[in-house]
């Protein structure tokens, strides 16, 4: 089972690190050197595959046109769905990539009897997507304040924003429930919807149960695990790092390098990963370009001028005969016919 | 190959077992190989016909040979394999699209349930995904590091032949309509995955007949159907005899004629056969009201381009022709007819493909003075934006009541809808030809329209049952507004479809008619001294 593997495997990482960082020495190499290789491949893998993408052209101008074109001026356009100016067409792309829109639009087909095809819309993918990418970057925002001394304002005021609702002591962050709610609510729906099950990969239940397994650790730290752990020795590591002179001082506590591993696999699989869709939801071609294509050429760097249409020269000398015979103009006249001898 | 009896397929499609109706398929789809037998693929193209296309300077269509999708050997060249991986590498390296739409993929599964293959078929490789997969796979297992290290884990499987029937399968069950794309949060257009697996498949053979025909017709005669330029002439002349016999309007047109203001391109269909001839017959009866300055051309006698659904280079030395033709004759822009695909060639490649256009002007209508600086670049006008704008200066006198035999609803083709955003022009002119039309429901209209479900090249007869299956939302749709507003005609701006829907309402929903917009126009039209008969069903009057 795909999923089972998916948990199997991060059972194993979990042990590598508990194992691992209780060997004595061994805490340099899950606090110091696998997070900065971790960092490394992350960031280089990254750029290297959006310039991989970049080093392809594109061809052809060929947005998905999803509402009326700019044409003339009593037909009202559609400038969100059908842009031609770069301000509208960052405004589609804002709105794709902050507010999901294209999965705003979503619906469910039903087939009954008759037969008779029902569409409703359908916003729950919508809704758990959201849910889940808006707390992963508040939690990812809020970690910033474990770099760096002084803690600066903006994280201050994000954690308290994150914290309003005042639930418990610490202080229950809305995202840490926000993460774990959407990471269980995609898993269940990967499993639940059949055609979803259906499609789904070792690669897609993998990153969830990591995801998760990171959350649930970050939690245990915060809430069930305070004692266990030194949280004035982790903020000087990770300053540390940040600083690039990390010092490990006493014991940190084997949960802390769980999560720490956790987060390094997740940093080193991401960039070969279907992960990289935070990079290609920016350039994908049908979305970030202008409908314009009839207003404006677009250029293909590898357009092959040498491809010419059958010749209308060679046309006409193979239909001259009935060309001529129908009245249609031709550009040479017939050759004189030859007398018969 | 028999249709199922219309009880039968109603009955198939809401209660067979299969992934749209509930039931979960037990076997992981790449356990799952595909199976050829009569009427679930298109036939395999004739040799002369690939040799043709292959003898053409600039085209590339190699291994003409007699074969059959449902024999097991399928006689393909001995290196196929690396022929097939290298290139999908060169592709990847010309398509940015190709590479991001292989990496993004989440399997979020919105696209799932937007499909009309799928919807009619329940077959889970017809989830837009799934079809994307099939490629992706192959990607993934030769080109990423993922794929290299973990295998199947990962997703990845080797290229064999059995991969590439599949390939084959369902890159011909695709319309290219891009509905998936307007749903998945990354654009990823299917369109762009099939076109590519077409090309592959092309690379070592393997394409379909009801494509490569059409396509080598066009090469050779100027259009699809073949028509020899006297044939084609006569074909126009007759349908403008029709039109002078019903509105007694002499219609005067032209062919090949140097020195007209606009050269006037439409789908050849559309002067081959109903209901498309009707079309026709309004273009003809409009550009004579206006006294347009057009010529029609037998050489650039086809609007359509079947190339598109081929590969690029066929698609580009298909299109050179109607630059080629406008610079011959030294007119001043382009009137496209009304087509679907012909539309996306034209509004998204024509100019990438074989511009600048600098020989010809920015149009601008003779009739009402209007610049057409949405097509500033192309030099080519849609002849609903040409006749919208018409209407617009009231340059054109139409009687509405001229239509009252048609209760109409209106079918945003494919590529107009998607690839073009042409939704409201048509629209403006239907509010103006017809006293009252109604639109079908709004998840199976504009943006969101379905496809007739026969388009890029697979309206041949051989393939009817899953054409019927295929086409089932959108006749679904039509029906809706059938049954709440006794609709009766079904108009579109789009020749495939005139075609295709023919059959769909046929099959679907008896007595509903298809029609394009010019012929409603054609209807309504008041013709200065016309001599007009009662025309009961307009252009189709029988007289």
């Amino acid at each position: 089972m795909k999923y089972a593997f998916s948990f199997l495997a991060v059972i194993a990482l979990i042990l590598i690190a508990w194992l691992g960082s209780r060997i004595p020495g061994m805490e340099y190499l899950f606090g110091v050197a696998i997070p900065y290789l971790a960092i490394m491949v992350f960031l280089g893998g990254f750029v290297y595959r959006v310039i991989h993408w970049a080093k392809s052209p594109v061809p052809f101008s060929i947005p998905t046109t999803c509402g009326q074109g700019k044409s003339l001026d009593f037909i009202k356009q559609d400038k969100l769905d059908c842009p031609t100016k770069t301000s509208e067409v960052v405004a589609r792309m804002a709105l794709e990539i902050l507010a999901f829109r294209s999965l705003f639009r979503n619906t469910k087909s039903e087939l009954h009897e008759g037969p008779k095809i029902t569409y409703e819309s359908s916003k729950w993918l919508w809704l758990f997507a959201l849910i889940f990418h808006y707390s992963f970057l508040v939690i990812v925002l809020r970690h910033m304040r474990l770099f760096v001394n002084p803690v600066p304002a903006w994280i201050q005021a994000l954690e308290f924003g994150d914290g309003l609702l005042q639930i418990g002591a610490p202080t229950m962050y809305m995202t840490d429930v926000g993460l774990i709610l959407g990471v269980v609510l995609l898993f269940g729906r990967r499993l639940i919807t059949r055609h979803v099950r259906y499609i789904s990969l070792a690669n897609d239940y993998f990153p969830l149960v990591l995801i998760f397994s990171i959350a649930v650790t970050g939690i245990l730290m915060r809430f069930f695990l305070r004692t266990d752990i030194d949280i004035v020795n982790i903020k000087n590591l990770l300053v540390g790092l940040a600083t690039l002179q990390p010092v490990i001082g006493a014991e940190i506590g084997a949960i802390f390098y769980i999560h720490i591993f956790l987060v390094s696999v997740l940093l080193v699989y991401f960039p070969f990963s279907k992960l990289m869709h935070l990079g290609g939801v920016f350039m994908s071609p049908t979305r970030n370009m202008k409908n314009d294509s009839r207003a404006k050429r677009h250029i293909n760097p590898w357009n092959d001028p040498t491809i010419k249409p059958h010749s209308y020269a060679g046309y006409e000398d193979e239909f001259r005969e009935f060309m001529v015979e129908a009245g249609i103009p031709v550009d040479k006249e017939l050759a004189p016919k030859k007398d018969e001898a | 190959m028999a249709v199922a009896k219309l009880e039968q397929l109603s009955k198939s499609v809401v209660q067979g077992p299969s992934l749209a109706t509930g039931a979960i398929p037990t076997q992981d789809w790449m356990d799952v190989p595909v199976v050829f037998k009569p009427g679930n693929f298109a036939y395999q193209a004739k040799v002369e016909k690939v040799e043709y296309l292959n003898s053409q300077k600039d085209l590339n269509f190699p291994n003409a040979r007699e074969w059959s999708p449902e024999n097991d050997d399928w006689k393909l060249p001995e290196d196929w394999k690396e022929i097939i991986l290298h290139g999908l590498k060169e592709r990847l390296d010309k398509f940015r699209s190709l590479k991001i739409f292989m990496d993004c993929c989440v399997r979020c599964g919105a696209c799932a349930d937007k499909c009309h293959f799928f919807l009619g078929t329940g077959d889970p490789k017809n989830m837009p995904v799934m079809r994307a997969e099939l490629l992706r796979s192959i990607y993934r297992n030769d080109f990423t590091l993922a794929g290299k290290l973990m295998g199947k884990m990962a997703g990845a499987r080797e290229m064999t032949v059995g991969v590439l029937k599949e390939w084959f399968m369902y890159s011909y069950q695709c319309t290219e309509c891009r509905r998936c794309s307007v749903f998945c949060p990354y654009g990823i257009d299917t369109a762009e995955v099939t076109m590519m697996l077409r090309e592959l498949l092309h690379l070592v053979g393997v394409g379909i007949n009801w494509i490569l025909e059409p396509a080598s017709n066009s090469n050779r005669t100027g259009n699809h159907m073949g028509l020899q330029p006297h044939t084609f002439k006569d074909n126009v002349d007759f349908l403008a005899e029709d039109v002078e016999n019903l509105t007694g309007v002499k219609i005067n047109h032209s062919f090949n004629r140097k020195g007209a203001e606009v050269l006037f391109i439409t789908p050849s269909a559309d002067v081959f056969a109903e209901p498309g001839l009707y079309t026709a017959m309004g273009y003809l009866a409009l550009f004579e009201e206006i006294g347009l300055d057009y010529t029609w051309s037998t050489y650039a006698s086809e609007g359509g381009n079947f190339g598109l659904f081929t590969n690029n280079e066929l698609m580009k030395k298909l299109n050179g022709k109607m630059y080629a033709e406008a610079k011959r004759l030294g007119v001043k822009y382009i009137i496209g007819g009304e087509c679907g695909h012909m539309w996306r060639v034209v509004h998204q490649y024509m100019d990438t493909m074989n511009g600048p256009a600098d020989f010809l002007e920015v149009p601008k209508s003779s009739i009402t003075g209007t610049v057409f600086n949405n097509a500033a670049s192309t030099k080519m006008v849609h002849i609903s934006e040409f006749t919208a704008d018409l209407i617009r200066h009231n340059k054109i006198k139409l009687d509405p009541s001229r239509n009252s035999h048609v209760k109409a609803t209106f079918h945003d083709s494919c590529n107009p809808a998607r690839a073009m955003g042409l939704l409201d022009e048509p629209r403006y002119i239907l509010d103006h030809v017809l006293d009252n039309w109604v639109e079908m429901p709004e998840n199976t209209i504009r943006e969101q329209t379905f496809c007739c479900g026969s388009g890029t090249g697979l309206n041949t007869d051989e393939i009817m049952e899953l054409r019927m299956r295929a086409g089932l939302p959108r006749a679904n749709a039509v029906k809706h507004v059938i049954d709440k507003y006794g609709v009766n005609t079904l108009s579109c701006v789009c020749a495939i479809d005139r075609a295709t829907l023919t059959s769909l309402m046929n099959y679907w929903n008896p007595g509903c008619d298809v029609c394009g917009v010019s012929e409603l126009v054609g209807n309504a039209l008041v013709m200065k001294g016309e001599n007009r008969q009662e025309l009961t069903e307009g252009l189709r009057t029988l007289v």
